[in-house]
């Protein structure tokens, strides 16, 4: 995947029913693409965060953007830069691994620090989180042995925090013990 | 204290002061339609949906207030679709309520189901499907609130059968509980004063300004503001489509409307401007044409209470969202703090000459008919126009009378003029026409119609009839589907497609009468004025002047579709002059 025309928006939304009809109506209605979607209740109750990167190829970001503000239970949008933010995603994969393979496969598994999640007659299941683009390495290198199944989430991020702000607010936290 | 769903809601729509609705009862919608027996509300009971919906958006038109409808389920609520888009494009406040299947029948292809709120999903600003009877009041509430608040537009809640039977505890919400439900709608009204001074420099040091006035004017209710800038400034002024009557034709600085159709002087003087003042308006294609050749050196401020409009076509220089009457009133006191601390307005004496000499060379223009020709529908519309009450609202389909009544009809006053522009909705005139009518009794209510949108709608004039509401409609009848013949004959070698309809059927007089209406035809020049007497005699029901006219007449100017608004073709002679348009 390209990372250039990929933008992460954060989407805060009440969570209503066709929430996510309307969000997915919008950019099929106006011809917007969808590269992967997340969503989950966020941390205040009865709102949640949808993660979109959007793949952008004519229309602006900006114009994306004010789109969805438009609908009514879309409360806040936060475009998240890659640099400045803390993106994961979290991979399942079924690989044929067979023999010899086996161990190659786990061996690979363990060097990413993933997990095994169940070993078959000449598959193993395999779960992975972590950037995205260590999930892509991580596939490029499976696909040599053939993967049978996968599932991935999408990615979810959220903005990183200032380090110098995490550094102010500990003398006055301890001011305030 | 316990009541219905159907009586909260009923109490809700009387709680928003609604004086009228449109609509047609059904299996879902029933229990409601009990409740209504005993309200003060008005009723007007249409022969389709349709007719229901348009009625509401020209009542919403002329009044400033939300049109309401009320209709059943399945395909009540599909024949909602049309006038709900409409609506939409046009930005007027609309809240339709829909009856839906009991809560325990949804989802199972029950008789007279459909997915309402999913089919107009993306031709409403909101909807709801409303599940329970206690949600009601708010449900209304957050309608008429969304619906009437930031950029108007339809709103259309859901309501089960079961919701209106069952009972609930009547409130009433709050206008902070109702805000506070909407967490993620915060529409901008005032605009950024630092945007706002930038836009009052430049407005001061531009040689050839234009104000491009659209319907947000009206939406705002900013018309006379509008002119104070104007006056202030000396800018002249062009109307859109939607924006007509905003700024009145009379005035000395009005360019009438710009566009595919515009006059050559609006057109050409957006084209070669150095700044265009955009208030309210939102570049559509049928203003800029082929859009990279747009008004090539014109610095752009955009007003608009839509922030998605803002560079959605033209990047703005300068853009301020906000509401169109108070962000042009504080660009007046921007101007005027800036004159008196010395600043000085540029000299666009050189550009208001040149506008005057195209006004005088490039007037709008058609041929008139010798005698014993076929009548002239620009004629007819000049004669009915000359002959309007003051205060007369006209009320259009879609087509080439459209645009004749746009660009022949003198507009003095807001709110006269009631049109489809962004959806460009065949068969939108009689029951605007009606809505008109019904939100201002005491004016005349002219529909200019073609005979191919008149028999889209027609069956409302039973309506009219029925419920006494004496509009007037002039067919400009050419047998034709006549901007689509218009096409056909310039850019499809005249190769007629599917476009011809019978001059002998219908027979317009029979139907007008068979409907209880007063119907006259007329066939010549001379017959004009009389049946226009005669119709404007009329008070106590509804008359339909069937006008035949020439088939043969075009709308021009045109700008051809996707071509540059340099590339105006003109009526006749003028066209042999055109380079005079620099």
């Amino acid at each position: 995947m390209s990372e250039l025309n990929h933008h992460i928006l954060s989407v805060l939304v009440q969570n209503r029913p066709g929430v996510l009809a309307r969000l997915s109506g919008l950019f099929a209605r106006r011809g917007y693409n969808i590269f992967s979607l997340a969503v989950a209740p966020a941390e205040q109750e009865g709102f949640s965060r949808i993660t979109i990167v959007v793949d952008l190829e004519s229309t602006s970001l900006e114009q994306i953007v004010k789109q969805l503000f438009k609908l009514i239970e879309v409360v806040k949008i936060s475009e998240l830069n890659p640099r400045s933010s803390v993106e994961r995603e979290l991979l399942l994969a079924t690989i044929s691994a067979a023999g010899d393979e086996r161990g190659q496969v786990v061996e690979l598994v363990n060097i990413f620090e993933g997990k095994i999640l169940a070993v078959g007659v000449d598959a193993i299941t395999v779960s992975l989180d972590g950037h995205p683009d260590k999930l892509d390495d991580f596939v490029e290198l499976l696909t040599e042995y053939g993967i049978v199944e996968m599932q991935r989430t999408g990615r979810v991020a959220l903005p990183k925090l200032e380090r110098l702000a995490k550094l102010e607010r500990q003398p006055k936290d301890r001011k305030a013990g | 204290m316990k009541i219905t769903g159907a009586q909260a809601l009923i109490r809700a729509l009387e709680m928003e002061r609604v004086e009228t609705i449109f609509g047609l009862p059904g299996g879902c919608i029933l229990p409601a339609y009990d409740p209504l027996l005993d309200s003060p509300i008005r009723h007007i009971l249409v022969r389709h949906e349709q007719g229901a919906g348009h009625m509401a958006e020209g009542y919403a038109h002329v009044t400033g207030r939300p049109g309401v409808c009320l209709v059943t389920s399945g395909p009540a609520a599909t024949n909602m679709v049309t006038p709900l888009m409409d609506a939409y494009m046009d930005s007027i406040p609309m809240v339709c309520i829909t009856g839906q299947v009991p809560t325990t029948a949804i989802g199972t292809d029950a008789f007279q189901e459909c997915d309402t709120v999913g089919i107009t999903r993306s031709t409403t600003k909101h909807n709801e499907l409303v599940m329970t009877a206690q949600d009601l009041p708010m449900a209304v509430r957050q309608a008429f609130h969304i619906a009437t608040t930031g950029r108007p537009g339809p709103t259309l809640i859901d309501v089960p059968k079961d919701v209106l039977t069952n009972s609930m505890d009547w409130y009433w919400p709050t206008d902070e509980e109702v805000i506070d439900s909407l967490p993620g709608y915060r529409p901008t009204t005032k605009g950024d004063p630092a945007m706002i001074k930038e836009a009052a420099r430049l407005i001061l040091a531009s040689e050839r300004p234009v104000l491009y006035a659209g319907g947000g004017i009206l939406k705002a209710r900013a018309a006379q503001a509008l002119r104070e800038l104007a006056d202030l400034t000396g800018i002249h002024v062009v109307t859109t489509l939607m924006a007509r009557g905003a700024f009145p034709d009379d005035h000395p600085l009005c360019l009438g409307m710009p566009g595919m159709h515009g006059n050559a002087t609006a057109v050409t003087a957006m084209q070669r401007s150095d700044l265009l003042v955009a208030l309210g308006a939102r570049f559509d294609d049928r203003i800029t044409g082929k859009i990279p050749a747009f008004a090539p050196e014109a610095k752009v401020i955009h007003v608009d209470i839509d922030p998605a409009e803002q560079g959605k076509v033209r990047k703005p220089d300068v853009p301020i969202v906000g509401d169109c009457k108070l962000v042009i009133e504080e660009l007046i006191n921007a101007i005027k703090d800036l004159l008196q601390g010395g600043s000085v307005q540029a000299d666009s004496g050189a550009w208001k000459s040149r506008i005057s000499g195209w006004q005088e060379q490039f007037p709008l223009h058609y041929e008139p008919s010798e005698p014993g020709d076929a009548l002239k529908p620009q004629f007819c519309l000049e004669q009915l126009r000359d002959s309007a009450p003051e205060g007369t609202i006209l009320v259009s389909g879609v087509g080439q009378h459209q645009m004749w009544s746009s660009q022949y009809w003198k507009f003095n006053e807001p709110y006269t003029w009631v049109n489809s522009g962004g959806l460009g909705t065949m068969g939108f005139s009689v029951p605007a026409a009606i809505g008109a009518k019904v939100g201002c009794p005491d004016r005349t209510v002219w529909a200019v119609d073609g005979d191919g949108c008149f028999q889209m709608t027609a069956q409302e004039l039973v309506t009219a009839s029925v419920e006494r509401i004496p509009i007037k409609v002039a067919i400009l009848n050419n047998s034709y589907l006549g901007m689509v013949r218009q096409w056909q004959e310039m850019f499809y070698d005249e190769r007629y497609s599917e476009v011809y309809l019978s001059p002998e059927v219908p027979d317009f007089v029979k139907w007008a009468e068979a409907m209880g209406c007063v119907g006259i035809r007329v066939d010549s020049p001379e017959e004009v004025q009389p049946a226009i007497d005669k119709a404007n005699s009329v008070d106590d029901r509804p008359v339909v002047v069937d006008f035949r006219v020439d088939a043969r007449e075009k709308v021009f100017p045109m700008v051809p579709a996707g071509f540059s608004n340099d590339d105006l073709l003109l009526p006749g002679a003028q066209q042999a002059n055109r380079g005079a348009l620099k």
